[in-house]
């Protein structure tokens, strides 16, 4: 296997973007990371191009093709290929993109995550979104999306004590990041009661306690690391992909508050890596809940089972903390445009380890790791990337 | 949630209005819903999964209460939706009902009964199927 490194990265503004189309945002990320990374249409030996639910969002299927052309890239006939694993869709894409340079198959590829969800109302948005979960056990009965989060919760309270003050912290926080990413949905603090205080989405989680709709792309050129060097002096390697599966269905899993697709894949990414949790200098993590983040950082292994809810007390994640985890502002603050997560992920570590972080810069920062969850947890890839 | 099909949904009649699962006879373990193949036994089990009835009976391992939901559930609102580990080991996702809703709790006793599920508007079809009331003493 060939080693690979991240050399141009590139983002368009996540938000309720009325004035964008599909198109535009994705040919907008991709163009910034083509030009990030110095090279040009000739040099890509392939694209893909992640997006969760392009068919309902946006009435459009066979996006692998609408993204080379609306790029520029019809008359290169580049190989161009959609990948979907709901909220996973843009993790799972860089990992494709990946494992075709680290195979020996391409040398440079544009991996590209993209979701449009304001283009269709409220109702008709958690109706998609509920399709990552299981349609005929979970959605059929009435379960939503944040319900099947909403239960994870309620029963990591009761095991381990966790409260709804420090649900509510993990959003104070994420909102406190991204109020210093240009790029965030959200460019404002908000005090711990209003979070608090939020509207009843699914008990025990408010609407503070959950990640937006949203638009947005992301976009990173990925190429041989022996190669990097011709196009930028500061490539970023990817020194350990892992990526797991587990049952569709919550209920069907090993313990509610596992997500044992975490578990096996920073397992897998670590080995690759050759380094353990506590070498991780920060972390974005799949925070699409408040409750989701603190399962990931258990499971990730940054704090032990059930102590997750104090990692914010204990000066752990936090911008100052230990192990910064979500300094972009997370799924929470900087939006979720559920296909173009994955990608964001990598964008922000990328920043970070380029020391171009701006005020969220996390200092010395070395080893970064990026985990992308599909549904309640039956899909997730991690990448873990450090500075050549 | 299906426009214009309803076969998805009588397909699906054994498990959801009888509690028809399976068991895998090479190790005995129950399944609902009912599986192809054993995921323990994997091709041991091929031809092995024979039909089984469960009770129904079970106990709440967590739940939430919905206030934001799908049209079809809108009516509902808010109700509980809680995850139930039946007796015979599966666990199924469903919602809690005839009880208030401040009552219900982990650990909470339950029964399946048989209820109207969802529907699609006021000319659509009903879709019927199995949610828990708490177990009389």
């Amino acid at each position: 296997m060939r080693d690979v490194a991240v050399i141009g990265v590139g983002l368009t503004k996540f938000g309720e973007l009325w004035d964008k189309s599909f198109r535009q945002l994705t040919a907008e990320a991709g163009s910034k990371a083509i030009i990030d990374a110095g090279i040009e249409g000739k040099d890509i030996d392939a694209l893909y191009v992640g997006t969760m639910s392009a068919g309902r969002f946006v009435g459009q299927e066979h996006v692998g093709a609408l993204v080379a052309d609306t790029s520029g890239f019809s008359f290169e006939h580049i190989p161009a290929i959609r990948v979907e694993s709901a909220c996973a869709s843009g993790g799972v894409a860089v990992r494709q993109g990946y494992l075709s340079i680290a195979s020996g198959m391409n040398d440079i590829v544009v991996v590209g995550g993209i979701e449009k969800m304001n283009d269709v109302g409220g109702t008709a948005a958690t109706g998609t979104l509920v399709t990552a979960a299981d349609q005929e056990w979970e959605a059929f009965f009435g379960a939503t999306f944040p319900g099947i989060y909403a239960m994870l919760a309620t029963r990591h309270m009761h095991e381990h004590g966790t409260t709804k003050e420090q649900l509510a912290q993990v959003a104070v926080k994420n909102h406190a990041n991204g109020a210093l990413n240009p790029h965030a949905q959200f460019r404002r603090e908000i005090p711990i009661e209003t979070v608090m205080k939020a509207t009843m989405v699914a008990y025990p989680l408010g609407l503070l306690d959950c990640s937006p709709v949203s638009d947005g792309a992301a976009s990173i050129i990925l190429c041989a690391a022996d190669k990097a060097k011709e196009y930028t002096d500061n490539p970023i390697k990817i020194i350990g992909s892992g990526q797991a599966s587990d049952s569709l269905a919550l209920h069907a899993r090993r313990d509610i508050c596992t997500l044992d697709s975490t578990v096996h894949a920073a397992k897998m990414a670590y080995k690759q890596a050759n380094i353990t949790a506590k070498d991780i200098d920060l972390a974005e993590v799949h925070d699409c809940f408040t409750i989701a983040e603190i399962c990931a950082i258990e499971d990730l292994g940054f704090v032990k089972k059930g102590e997750g809810g104090k990692a914010i007390d204990n000066k752990i994640t936090t911008l100052d903390g230990s192990l910064p985890v979500n300094t972009s502002g997370g799924l929470k603050a900087k939006g979720h445009p559920v296909g173009a997560t994955g990608v964001a992920q990598i964008v922000e570590i990328v920043q970070q380890l380029k020391g171009n972080a701006d005020k969220r810069q996390v200092p010395d920062a070395k080893i970064g790791l990026a985990h992308n969850i599909g549904g309640s947890g039956a899909s997730c890839t991690i990448h873990i990337m450090e500075a050549m | 949630m299906a426009d214009g099909g309803v076969a998805r949904f009588w397909r699906e009649i054994p498990q959801r209005y009888n509690f028809i699962g399976n068991k895998c006879e090479s190790c005995e373990r129950i399944f609902f819903p009912p599986r192809e193949s054993c995921p323990y036994c994997r091709r041991k089990s091929m031809g092995k999964m024979k039909e089984s009835k469960l009770s129904g009976k079970g106990e709440i391992i967590t739940y939430t209460i919905i206030h934001v939901s799908p049209e079809n559930f809108e009516e509902q609102i808010p109700y509980a939706v809680a995850i139930v580990k039946l007796e015979e080991g599966p666990q199924v996702t469903a919602q809690i009902v005839d009880c208030p809703i401040d009552e219900i709790k982990i650990g909470m006793k339950v029964e399946s009964t048989f209820r109207r599920i969802q529907e699609d508007g006021y000319t659509g079809a009903i879709y019927y199927g199995y949610k828990f009331k708490k177990t009389e003493k």
